[in-house]
């Protein structure tokens, strides 16, 4: 099929960017989409032009690194998917295309559909983990027996890789799905119940920090999330953060 | 507990607290209202009861305010917040993929609220007011009766104001149809805001539908 | 120089033991004094990082991603084996260590397998403390499951994201060492060059891939953990960016590179669908416990369903050639990696294959589904259920064990896998060889270690499912942080290490050559165009089989393609900035050296073991046919050119396993 593309192109953090057309011909459908931003790529390249920096790396939704706004929505309108996993089937021959970068003050454009996601990072950093040493004398891993449901909805929570199409598809800008997955995880194991407090606490006050905007609830981050992460995280971090408060 | 209040998940939390508070209000209001419908005379006494009564007029009216004030001043200030934390709009952004209108425009329904209110305060709470705290006059009458239910039905007299209550209440449904179950989830109770999904549909469509038609009654009756 | 593998005295089960008993260490105080390197973030360079740091040493850790989290550990699937025996089922350490040692077709050291089944329980215990939320029974207790090539249950897993779990497990583990100061975390950097003062690993060259600056950052001592490199392929389960060169810029300097032709290509892939593909996705090898595999026994079947005019569905059992049941019995479709590759590149080349490109199998899950859904009537009290709704439950079965995997394959596919058979193909997936490592995970150069994936490994010449996993946390968290004080005890009085001598100088100079040359050369190929071509060769002649001709020619055709690299490539943009393109020009420089390598190392090893398979060297059934005489390692000695490198070998002894004929019918 043939296509024409709309894409956001910013020499570098500090430039101007705007929006600027190609076409693309002889897509096949079962191409993904980034295979398809691959053959544009290799068009560019041989015309002596610079290619479209994206972000990607596994290509198999992974590990979080694609992240490209496509028709108005964070990994395209396929669901339960990330930008690598899109295939070209979903699109029509003659359709436009508009790909943008995932748009947030706190992740600022690095170039073209790349941006800074460090910030999420930080959040982490703030108490995104349990404070156990590494040392191999910690007890048998089957001296804590856990519920297989709180094995299993701490996993489902577990399961998101921080990507940002919360971020970018909520109308806030709010890393509320990311912040209460990760609070969520330990909250339910019993590993996690001795820091929860401070936990809950310092990765919020983190997150304000970064620029995030509020939650106000749309729930446009669950149906975006391409690992199906649910709200109720957001539920369960709210409540731990009345928990640790009071 | 001053640090809640000042991060984003407190601020939240505030917003639906204030919510349910504003949410009960509108209850007890539409009722009173419809007594107006079945009942003038209980209707005056009930008013009276509301408008005289120490404890409804010292503690739960300036709550009241408080609460309409704080729920629109916070959420304006979430507001401006949030529109900071994304400086750079998309040039397409298809939002209806993932969310409904009403949670994405709920300060557009929460300004005609407002705008809402002010008129409604010009219209019954600055008389009221005026005749109790300025003219000192605590008695509910006008030549000998209880003025309440004349006052009512003189002012849906005027068709313009009818429709513009009327309009009015529909985005108030709006905003409720977001709201109801979304302070559910605010404070945590994500279970209950599955539950009562149809209890806030519900809820969004009777109270806004209530009013209206109480409206529409004293037009037609008049 | 001769090999030293500082292989510790005494029984083999005592001896990590009492040579962690007497190995030097570092005092506390000391550490503090002491920076340590290390180069990538997956399971062995996270882990690493994170307990180096809370010993106390100054950790610097670079990846090429924008987050420690992303690195491509997070793709594993299945699981990670552990000799817990939590099921009773007869695990041992010494069950765990003889399976990977017979596993690798005898090509690997005993002791450092044996070291790896040891800590591998403290593993599970590790992250389970971390908080990954690891599957579990309806009492609380930890899962396991079955994989390939081994008879008992020993595999702990979380859905069908084990290595993305374990993984954010370690980095969870830095995040708290980088909330202490102790790690200084560098994303978006790729190391260069490795810096040497006085023969010692002192330092490395990274560039910023953000700006394009090129930095100089120093250390007592320099981790490489940066993976491998199935990339050289072009098409592998690899991630995009996943490279060699860290591993190569070390072997340039005077680390030995080990078993390069040892590369594992993994059954259970999603095939190739055309010209366009950039990479190849994995399904978790578990599926094999569920699905059979099989092709048509006819010609003509292979053909109608290939041009669709006949679906699978319509050939019954007795059309139907379960090829690894019918060769293997004893282990059918769970036989190891490579068995299960070679046998479906056998039936597709003889015609067989069931997709447009004729290179595809099927995994049909349809007796699976039966399977669950009888038992799970009779947990229900179903009386005379229907045959629909017998497999409705068994579905829900598969559903909840590979939900997601059968997901993303439709996803990728657009075919729906609990209606008709999926389609698999092998893939390059993994690669055994690396740097060589002594004991300690030194290389051949003081002070520069390799952990992981990137060094040659406790696999030999195949990798056991579920032990990269092991191996990569193993070295991380268990024994390089241990080994390393060895070598730093004599670094407590260095002192800092100045970046500002004629070393870091020299260093710095050559990588900003290359960098100028790239964005100069102005020519008329891409990167790409360049990297496609070498896999394609690789794949021909250095693929599943491999033959004298094959390897000679593709000697010839690697270093010719190079030349024309060096001519003719031609990259966009400028040194200082964002640019993908000359990141990608530095890799594939070095993947068309080691190439080169991978196929001489492939050429002198005159037998098949494991994933190398030499077509002179099978059985009259088409087995491969391991040589006493190559029982060794190939180490290799840079000396300028591929071709002029110099085969050092570690001769490997079996004192407490017996070699035998690797058997799974």
């Amino acid at each position: 099929m043939n296509l024409r593309l709309k894409i956001w192109r910013q020499k570098d953090a500090r430039s101007k960017g705007q929006m600027v057309d190609y076409k693309v011909s002889e897509i096949s459908e079962h191409m993904s989409f980034l295979e398809m931003m691959d053959v544009l790529n290799e068009q560019l390249i041989n015309k002596g032009d610079e290619p479209v920096s994206f972000d990607h790396d596994c290509r198999e939704g992974i590990c979080g690194m694609c992240s490209m706004y496509i028709n108005g929505e964070a990994h395209g309108p396929d669901r339960g998917v990330t930008t690598c996993q899109l295939h070209m089937r979903k699109f029509h021959d003659g359709e436009t295309i508009t790909i943008e970068p995932f748009r947030a003050t706190a992740f600022p454009v690095i170039k073209d559909l790349v941006v800074d996601r460090s910030a999420f990072d930080r959040i982490q950093h703030a108490g995104g983990y349990i404070s156990v040493n590494t040392s191999g004398n910690t007890q048998d891993a089957n001296s804590i027996p856990i519920s297989k449901h709180s094995a299993d909805t701490a996993m489902d929570a577990a399961m998101c890789i921080g990507c940002g199409a919360c971020v970018a598809s909520c109308k806030n800008s709010s890393a509320m799905l990311f912040v209460g997955a990760k609070v969520s995880q330990y909250a339910l194991l019993p590993q996690g119940q001795v820091e929860a407090a401070d936990r809950v606490k310092n990765m919020i006050a983190q997150m304000d920090l970064e620029g995030f905007g509020n939650c106000t609830n749309t729930g446009a981050c669950e149906v975006e999330c391409p690992k199906g992460i649910s709200l109720d995280v957001i539920a369960r971090m709210n409540r731990e953060l009345l928990k640790a408060s009071i | 507990m001053s640090g809640f209040f000042k991060s984003s998940v407190g601020r939240k939390v505030a917003m639906a607290i204030s919510a349910f508070f504003l949410m009960i209000f509108l209850l007890q209001h539409l009722f009173i209202n419809t007594l107006s419908v079945f009942n003038p005379d209980l209707f005056n006494e009930v008013s009276h009861f509301m408008g005289t009564n120490p404890l409804v007029q010292f503690a739960l009216q300036p709550v009241l305010i408080f609460g309409v004030v704080f729920h629109f001043v916070m959420g304006f200030i979430l507001e401006i917040k949030n529109n900071k934390a994304r400086q750079v709009s998309y040039a397409k952004n298809n939002g209806a993929a993932n969310s409904t209108w009403m949670s994405r425009n709920m300060i557009w329904s929460g300004f005609v609220i407002l705008a809402f209110i002010a008129l409604h305060f010009i219209d019954f709470w600055f008389p009221e007011i005026n005749t109790k705290f300025i003219k000192g006059d605590w008695s509910g009458l006008d030549d000998g009766e209880f003025r309440y239910y004349e006052h009512l039905k003189h002012k849906f007299v005027n068709p313009l104001r009818v429709v513009a209550y009327a309009v009015a209440f529909v985005f108030l449904g709006l905003h409720l149809a977001h709201g109801f179950t979304s302070a559910f989830q605010s404070v945590g109770a994500a279970s209950l805001r599955k539950k009562l999904g149809n209890v806030g549909t519900a809820y969004a469509i009777i109270i806004p539908l209530g009013f209206i038609l109480i409206a529409f009654f004293h037009y037609f009756k008049h | 120089m001769t090999l030293n593998s500082k292989i510790p005295q005494g029984p083999l089960k005592d001896k990590w033991t009492d040579y962690k008993n007497k190995i030097n260490l570092v005092n506390p105080a000391n550490k503090r004094h002491i920076d340590v390197i290390v180069v990538g973030t997956g399971l062995a360079g996270g882990s690493a990082s994170a307990t180096l740091a809370e010993l106390g040493y100054n950790v610097k850790t670079f990846c090429y991603q924008d987050s420690p989290r992303r690195a491509h550990s997070i793709a594993a699937q299945g699981g990670i084996n552990a000799a817990k025996n939590y099921q009773g089922d007869g695990d041992s350490t010494y069950r765990l260590f003889y399976d990977t040692v017979k596993g690798g077709d005898y090509r690997s050291r005993e002791a450092n397998v044996y070291r790896l089944a040891e800590v591998s329980t403290n593993i599970i215990d590790q992250c389970v403390a971390q908080g990954v939320p690891f599957a579990r029974d309806y009492g609380g207790l930890l899962d396991n499951r079955s994989f390939g090539g081994v008879l008992v249950s020993r595999t702990f897993y979380a859905k069908g994201q084990t290595g993305q779990q374990l993984l954010l497990g370690a980095y969870s583990a830095m995040n708290r060492q980088i909330a202490r100061g102790k790690i200084e975390m560098f994303n978006r950097h790729e190391m260069l060059d490795v810096v040497l003062v006085d023969g010692k690993a002192r330092g490395i060259i990274a560039r910023n891939l953000v700006t394009g600056e090129i930095e100089r950052h120093s250390a007592h001592a320099v981790v490489i953990a940066s993976g491998g490199y199935g990339n050289v392929y072009f098409l592998s389960t690899n991630a995009m960016g996943s490279n060699v060169t860290a591993a190569w810029k070390i072997h340039k300097k005077g680390a030995f590179f080990a078993n390069p032709c040892f590369t594992q290509i993994h059954p259970t892939c999603i095939p190739r669908s055309g010209d366009y593909q950039s990479k190849l996705t994995l399904m978790s090898e578990s599926l094999r416990n569920d699905g059979r595999i099989w092709v048509p026994k006819r010609l003509e079947d292979s053909k109608a369903i290939r041009d669709r005019s006949k679906k699978p569905t319509e050939l019954t059992e007795d059309q139907r050639d379960y090829f690894l049941e019918r060769r293997y019995p004893a282990f059918g479709n769970l036989v190891p990696r490579d068995v299960a590759s070679r046998a479906a590149k056998e039936r597709c080349d003889a015609g067989f294959g069931v997709n447009a490109t004729g290179e595809a199998v099927f995994l049909d899950f349809a007796s699976s589904f039966e399977r669950y859904g009888k038992e799970q009537a009779k947990i229900q009290n179903l009386i005379n259920p229907t045959k629909e709704k017998i497999i409705e439950l068994g579905q829900k079965i598969v559903e909840a064990k590979y939900g997601n995997l059968f997901q993303m394959y439709e996803k990728i596919v657009d075919e729906n896998p609990y209606k008709t058979p999926m389609m698999i193909y092998p893939a390059v997936h993994y690669t055994m060889g690396g740097v060589w490592v002594d004991y300690n995970l030194m290389t051949t150069i003081p002070g520069c270690y390799a952990i992981g994936e990137a060094n040659f490994s406790e696999h030999g010449a195949n990798r056991l499912g579920a032990s990269a996993l092991m191996q990569g946390l193993a070295d991380g968290y268990f024994v390089l942080p241990y080994t390393i004080g060895d070598y730093l005890a004599d670094d407590i009085r260095t002192g800092k290490i100045s970046t500002d001598t004629p070393e870091f100088d020299e260093a710095e100079k050559s990588v900003k050559d290359a960098i100028s040359f790239f964005i100069n050369n102005k020519g008329t190929h891409s990167v790409d165009y360049y990297h496609k071509k070498l896999g394609k060769i690789m794949w021909d002649k250095c693929g599943m089989s491999r033959n004298e001709e094959g390897l000679k020619e593709a000697i010839e055709e690697i270093s010719a393609l190079r030349k024309d690299f060096w001519q003719n490539v031609s990259v966009p943009g400028s040194e200082n900035q964002f640019n993908e393109e000359l990141a990608k020009a530095g890799r594939v420089a070095d993947f068309l050296e080691l190439g080169e390598l991978f196929a001489k190392d492939a050429l002198q090893r005159e037998e098949s073991a494991g994933g190398h398979f030499r077509e002179e060297h099978q059985t009259s059934e088409g087995e491969a046919k391991r040589r006493k005489e190559f029982q060794y390692v190939s180490a290799w000695e840079y000396k300028g050119e591929p071709k002029d490198a110099v085969l050092h070998k570690e001769v490997l002894d079996y004192e407490n396993i017996e070699v035998k004929e690797r058997s799974y019918k």
